[in-house]
């Protein structure tokens, strides 16, 4: 019963929808602040490449060394995403652009790349990974074991994650005013809250977590380094903001569903059904995650919809405190 | 004593040049500070970069043909941010671009070749317009954001593009030579929709002087046009263009199928200059990034057309001096690091364009003479 199809998919769906969960949890982060940052892909390759390169250097026991790897991974991604805080928040730079240049500068053919190169990452296993494991003894448990206990730490830590992220917008008094920045910076202003401050802090923490998502990819889905391992996961992640109304529980379901649609059309080929369409196993079923984040983005911009699900009303809108 | 930024009401015109040229001297310097950091001597790298680029023999031509679908994408990019249209779709619509000129180089093999080419840039660029007017329609008539719609659509063309090749039994795929029964390739095209080059010691594709062509085409349009007007107004203050009457639903429609159209031809001139088939390979023309390039190549020429053309040869050349020179060196990814360093300075350089930078005591009434932004970049 655990190796049916819809188990696997699920459970497998889990494991590649970690690093999107990561990563999108940062990026809601961000835009929560009013920051859009379209260089979560630079950041997570920046991520993957330093957590392999710790994971390689840093000896020990296996699980310091992967604890440690991920911090790496969390500074690189922070690091990274403070250039970007400083020319989008500091500087005024267009969000878009800098975005996109931050991509650019870090990528699949920028600083990751580099990185890996100079370090001599490539061509060699990793030395330790995040295996699954089974805090409870139930993962031969029939169809749930697999899903919810045959997972790895990062799996479990991301769960912890969308908890403390969703009570820390809905139940703090920095949450709240998190929210009134990216909604209306001029009334946050006015309170008294440092916009500059409040957006610096969410962008350089959702590059922590682009890292780690990252990471995800290094230390646990497929432990070695080749240039653009992540291959598109910062963009779905992205995407998955969006779908999932900037909620962080909702980007829990929405990066679980997205990372299926990555694994269901392998797993279609794998098991040979004659009754498939033949469509679901070619990889432009791969597509639909950005379909509907089409569909739900055309959702959220209608009028009804808009003041209860929509985006953050400043998102991507520049503060500056004399011009109001 | 306070470091104040306020905007400038007027923005000087030695300015708008002084500070991408300091922008790029500043990017070298710090580039030539990572050089050093990582062991390499920045003076032998610099000299090596511009003679892969520029003097060594063939490079020149090499470097146009780079730059080629980075002229079409920056122009895609600066036709739509003009009126603060954030189409940064130009990836997908260069892929339609691409599908559209093979499906017409194909149908109409056996015709001359001025009938081909011609039908291949119609093709393109209306595959490519055709794809921009999703994200297009979606924002005049839903006012659904178009940044992340065209960014979404870039994803499932790739897909796509990598579907009609790989997965299916489409019109465009090769069934039937020998080498296709071992790898799915596309069908290649008629030597007549070869498109013919200029020149022999230096040579100029095709798709380079078209370039040039869109990018005259595009600055009459906008800087001489009563369209080209109504654009500028409406991406200043939409409300003003409102009241006047302008229809900005059409306008939208207009700008991101132009848009995406020109985005399509750097698709038709990959097709045509070099490529002669339909590249799906995700390796292939899918991994290059022409769009995303094309979007930082029309933000440094600060959406002037003609500074497009400009900055798309020197970006041009860097990628082609990066592959060039690739090996111990020079390892992958400095090409890469160089060109985010030389957007980082350009970004930052354009608050010293748009503010003016005060260090001193606190002038009264200074913040009062501020005009209104328009606050155009806001999510819908």
């Amino acid at each position: 019963m655990n190796n049916s199809i819809l188990v696997v998919i699920i459970a497998s769906g889990i494991a590649y929808g970690t690093p999107l969960l990561f990563a999108a949890l940062g990026e809601l982060l961000a835009e929560r602040s009013g920051v859009l940052n379209l260089g979560v892909e630079g950041m997570m390759l920046v991520g993957a490449v330093m957590g392999f390169w710790a994971i390689q250097r840093i000896g020990g026991p296996g699980h310091t060394a992967l604890f440690l790897a991920v911090a790496v991974a969390a500074l690189a991604g922070a690091a990274v995403a403070l250039i970007f805080a400083f020319l989008v928040i500091t500087l005024r730079a267009n969000q878009i652009v800098s975005g996109l240049a931050l991509t650019i500068f870090a990528g699949a053919a920028g600083l990751s790349s580099y990185l890996g190169n100079d370090l001599g990452l490539a061509d060699s296993p990793a030395e330790h990974q995040f295996e699954p494991v089974d805090p409870f003894g139930l993962a031969d448990m029939p169809i749930l074991g697999p899903i919810l206990f045959g997972q790895t730490w990062l799996v479990y830590a991301s769960w912890v994650l969308v908890v403390l992220i969703a009570l820390y917008l809905t139940r703090t008094r920095p949450g709240l005013n998190v929210r009134a920045v990216g909604e209306s910076p001029q009334t946050a202003d006015a309170m008294g809250i440092s916009v500059s401050a409040y957006r610096y802090a969410h962008v350089v923490a959702g590059g922590a977590l682009a890292g780690i998502g990252g990471a995800c990819f290094t230390l646990a889905l497929t432990p070695q380094w080749v240039d653009g391992i992540t291959g598109g996961a910062g963009w779905i992640a992205i995407a998955l903001v969006i779908f999932s109304f900037w909620r962080p529980e909702l980007c829990l379901v929405g990066a679980y569903f997205f990372g299926a649609c990555q694994v269901l059309p392998l797993q279609l080929q794998a098991r040979d059904y004659g009754w498939v369409p033949p469509l679901f196993k070619t990889g432009l079923f791969q597509a639909l995650p950005y379909v509907m984040t089409v569909v739900v983005l055309v959702i959220v911009s209608s009028g009804i919809a808009k003041r209860r699900l929509g985006a953050p009303g400043s998102l991507g809108v520049p503060f500056v405190r004399e011009e109001r | 004593m306070t470091i104040r930024i306020e905007r400038r009401l007027i923005q000087p015109h030695w300015l708008k040049v002084a500070v991408p040229v300091g922008s790029l001297v500043v990017a070298f310097a710090l580039i030539a500070v990572v050089l050093l950091a990582t062991g390499h001597d920045p003076i032998t790298t610099y000299k090596d970069l511009f003679e892969a680029a520029f003097t060594a023999p063939g490079a020149l031509s090499q470097t146009l043909i780079g730059a080629t679908p980075l002229v079409f994408t920056g122009l895609c990019a600066a036709a739509a941010f003009r009126m603060n249209l954030f189409n940064i779709g130009g990836e997908g619509q260069l892929y339609f671009g691409t599908i559209g000129a093979s499906a017409a180089g194909l149908l109409l093999a056996g015709q001359s070749a001025p009938v081909l080419i011609v039908a291949m840039i119609v093709a393109g660029f209306g595959a490519g317009a055709a794809w921009a007017l999703i994200p297009g329609i979606l924002r005049a008539y839903l006012s659904t954001n178009e940044i992340i719609t065209s960014l979404m659509l870039n994803y499932v063309a790739g897909l796509f593009l990598t579907y009609l090749i790989f997965d299916s039994h489409s019109y465009w795929r090769d069934t039937t030579s020998a080498s296709a029964a071992v790898f799915p390739v596309g069908k290649s095209l008629p030597d007549a929709a070869n498109w013919p080059t200029i020149g022999s010691s230096v040579v100029i594709p095709f798709g380079f002087l078209l370039g040039i062509g869109a990018a005259t085409l595009l600055w009459a349009l906008y800087s001489r046009t009563r369209f080209g007007f109504e654009v500028q107004v409406m991406s200043d203050s939409p409300r003003a263009a409102r009241y006047s009457g302008m229809r900005t639903r059409r306008k939208i429609l207009a700008v991101m199928a132009l848009s995406g159209g020109l985005a399509g031809l750097g698709g038709v001139s990959q097709v045509g200059d070099f490529l002669h088939t339909l590249d799906a390979d995700p390796k292939g023309l899918r991994a290059y990034g022409y769009g995303y390039t094309g979007i930082v190549v029309a933000a440094l020429a600060r959406y002037n057309p003609f500074a497009v053309v400009l900055i798309a040869f020197l970006i041009g050349g860097l990628q082609n001096a990066g592959s060039a020179l690739q090996g111990p060196d020079f390892p992958s990814g400095l090409v890469g690091v160089m060109e985010g360093m030389i957007l980082f300075t350009a970004l930052g350089g354009e608050l010293l364009v748009r503010y003016r930078v005060r260090v001193g005591r606190k002038r009264r009434g200074a913040a009062a003479a501020a005009p209104e932004v328009p606050a155009a970049e806001a999510i819908r």
